[in-house]
């Protein structure tokens, strides 16, 4: 009997062309407005790193004043001091960890035809690419003898050996970044991060790094970090005063593999933190954490208020088009009560009645939730021009296009139910007889 | 075929009771052709939806080809309504977007015939009526008389024991309306039961058995029908075939 409703269905829509597409653009447009927020909000938070998030780490050390906590909830600072990083990266306590900063480094093309450019890149170890796991084009990463040997050696972005190289294999070439040729080492392909959740204390949304450099050699260089540098006491003159200070700036993240690994490196910083307490550091009371990837970005409020109530307010535009559906659903089902009549006579039953004209509603659902596909669709194109943070999360997936599909039958089938309600209350007789 | 007894039928709003069939009996036995006259008002519709199951009935017994409908639920009176009776109305009522063979696979389809088996009974049925070269035509494109042997093509194909017929003719022509009672006819004597409502004196007169009805009751039915049956065949089946 479905197929003879879904004809039945298809039938009626035909037969009221315009009051169709009244109701199918209505759904359309609730649809788009609510997915094209929702789909932003659901990549934006949606985990960057699944058969891993829970392994990765971020560390947090209270280094803070003691006078008032970094964070008005009292959370730990966003990141720590050179000196904190150092040592918890010569113990070697994790399974892997990266210590990282941002960096910005002119770069001089060997091809006279490129002008000199400035370049955003990261200065980690190599620990850093096992752990997030880019693809390389060319190459591999550096190892940890020459994390140790401060090596001249550096890992391009896709994009940065585009313009240097035309995307051809580079390894074994060198390029030259502030003055000083390195060796590169590996070329990354296309890394479809939808958030740099690596560094969110500089831009969630941020573009891929042009260059990764080890951590050693970038602090040879003695250039800060473009990135975040919070301080709550002078740090002093100097390049050496500054890396003894307590000014946090770096980003360190461990890989820990169990559950009981876990436990025994928090232990770690905690002892780490008590040590460091008896020479005067560390004023404030023992406040370490350990948040995995995850729980980070919703620390670090990757999805915004502002998402949030621009979805609520998509939900709410796609409920006053439901509102809007019900009223034409039920004008359209109140002009068929004649033939709900004869339809009863014929042996109908209230069931069939409340099938067919669900299944009728359910059609209007899945047209809407077509074209709202597509409305959903340029919604994402605009927001991909209009905020350029959000390109590369402002794009539809497979979950996103099914839930669309899906959100815009149930919604229509919703808004079904009641003129369906009433359609089945139609007294045969009474029917009958005004035909 | 049909048995009420003391059946009664009010209507209620807070304000008023209207009573539109008090102590009501009747007996329609198998292959009867009855008519049932009355002035308008009279209870002769409300008599006709109860009989159909298209109304409740607010107490008495009514027994419907050996079922009692008391207490049947929505279900199961529609199924009773779609295997055992056929409708014609005044008003036709074919629907308009449905070409003649769709409109008379409307009733096959609550039924759970396949495809083949449908196909089959609504090629019968259009043929028995002389519309089977119109199948595709839809009923705008009909004249009055054609549309109602459309309703009763339809009304026949699931070969239906009983047969009510709400004033048939009344919207036709009298020429159409003598074609529309000679197939009437036609199809009980091959055996289908058949309660028609009407005013018209002259219809009625062709039925074998008339029942007037007056004020919600009974008041005068002719109580020899066997005296009017011409030939018969055991079901309505036969009438298709």
């Amino acid at each position: 009997m479905f197929s003879y409703y879904l004809q039945l269905g298809l039938r009626s829509l035909r037969r009221n062309p315009v009051l169709t597409a009244l109701m199918v653009f209505g759904i359309a447009l609730g649809i788009a407005a609510s997915m094209t927020t929702l789909t932003v909000m659901h990549l934006m938070g949606s985990d960057p790193i699944p058969w891993k998030s829970d392994k990765l780490h971020y560390v947090q050390l209270d280094n803070w004043s003691p006078d008032r906590p970094y964070n008005d909830d009292g959370r730990s600072p966003d990141q720590v001091t050179y000196r904190d990083a150092v040592a918890l990266m010569e113990a070697g306590k994790a399974d892997k960890q990266a210590a990282m900063y941002k960096l910005s480094l002119p770069v001089q093309p060997a091809n006279p035809e490129l002008k000199p450019f400035q370049s955003l890149g990261r200065v980690t170890y190599a620990d850093f690419f096992a752990m997030f796991e880019p693809p390389f084009a060319y190459g591999s990463s550096w190892n940890r003898d020459q994390d140790a040997q401060h090596a001249r050696v550096v890992v391009l972005g896709r994009d940065m050996n585009e313009k240097l190289f035309g995307g051809q294999n580079s390894v074994g070439k060198t390029v030259r970044l502030d003055g000083q040729d390195y060796t590169i080492v590996g070329v990354l392909g296309e890394w479809k991060l939808r958030t740099r959740y690596y560094d969110l204390t500089n831009g969630a949304f941020a573009d891929p790094d042009d260059f990764f450099m080890p951590f050693t050699t970038g602090i040879d260089l003695k250039q800060r970090s473009t990135g975040n540098n919070s301080c709550w006491k002078e740090p002093g003159d100097g390049w050496d005063a500054y890396l003894q200070s307590d000014c946090v700036w770096i980003q360190m993240w461990v890989q820990l593999d169990s559950p009981a690994r876990l436990a025994d490196y928090k232990s770690f910083i905690d002892s780490y933190v008590n040590e460091q307490k008896k020479s005067g550091r560390f004023p404030r009371p023992l406040n370490n954490r350990l948040p995995d990837v995850n729980e980070w970005m919703v620390d670090q409020k990757v999805v915004s208020s502002d998402v949030k109530v621009q979805t609520g307010l998509g939900f709410a535009f796609l409920a006053v088009c439901l509102v809007n559906t019900i009223g034409l659903l039920l004008a359209k089902f109140t002009r068929k009560a004649g033939e709900v009549g004869l339809r009863r006579a014929l042996g109908a039953s209230k069931r069939d009645i409340f099938t067919q004209f669900l299944t009728e509603s359910g059609v209007v659902g899945l047209s809407g939730g077509v074209l709202g596909l597509v409305l959903t669709g340029l919604g994402l194109v605009a927001v991909r021009s209009l905020y350029t943070d959000y390109k590369s999360v402002a794009q539809l997936d497979w979950t996103m296009i099914a839930m669309t599909v899906v959100l815009a039958v149930a919604a229509a089938v919703l808004a079904g139910l009641y003129p369906t309600w009433r359609a089945c209350q139609v007294a045969p007789a009474a029917q009958l007889k005004t035909q | 075929m049909l048995k009420m007894q003391h059946l009664s039928k009010v209507y209620r709003t807070h304000m008023v009771e209207t009573h539109a069939l008090r102590d009501f009996s009747i007996h329609v036995r198998d292959g009867e052709f009855v008519a049932v006259t009355g002035p308008s008002g009279s209870g002769k519709t409300t008599f006709l939806n109860i009989a159909g199951l298209l109304e409740e009935f607010s107490s008495g017994e009514f027994w419907l080809d050996g079922v009692d409908v008391r207490g049947l639920g929505d279900d199961a009176r529609s199924k009773l309504r779609n295997e055992k009776i056929g409708f014609i109305f005044q008003g036709f009522n074919l629907i308009p977007d449905l070409n003649l063979f769709d409109n008379v696979d409307v009733p096959l389809r609550y039924r759970g015939f396949n495809a083949a088996e449908r196909k089959k009974r609504i090629e019968e049925s259009l043929s028995r009526v002389g519309l089977s070269s119109r199948m595709k035509h839809y009923p705008s494109e009909l004249s009055g008389g054609q549309q109602q042997r459309v309703a009763i093509a339809r009304a026949l194909a699931g070969s239906p024991r009983l047969l009510m017929a709400d004033e048939p003719t009344g919207n036709l022509d009298s020429l159409m309306a003598r074609g529309v009672m000679e197939l009437l006819e036609e199809i009980n004597r091959a055996g289908t039961t058949i309660i028609m409502v009407t005013h018209d004196p002259e219809l009625a007169a062709r039925a074998q058995r008339n029942v007037h009805v007056m004020d919600g009751q009974v008041t005068d039915f002719d109580t020899e029908p066997a005296l009017r049956v011409t030939t018969r065949k055991p079901d309505a089946e036969a009438a298709v075939a």
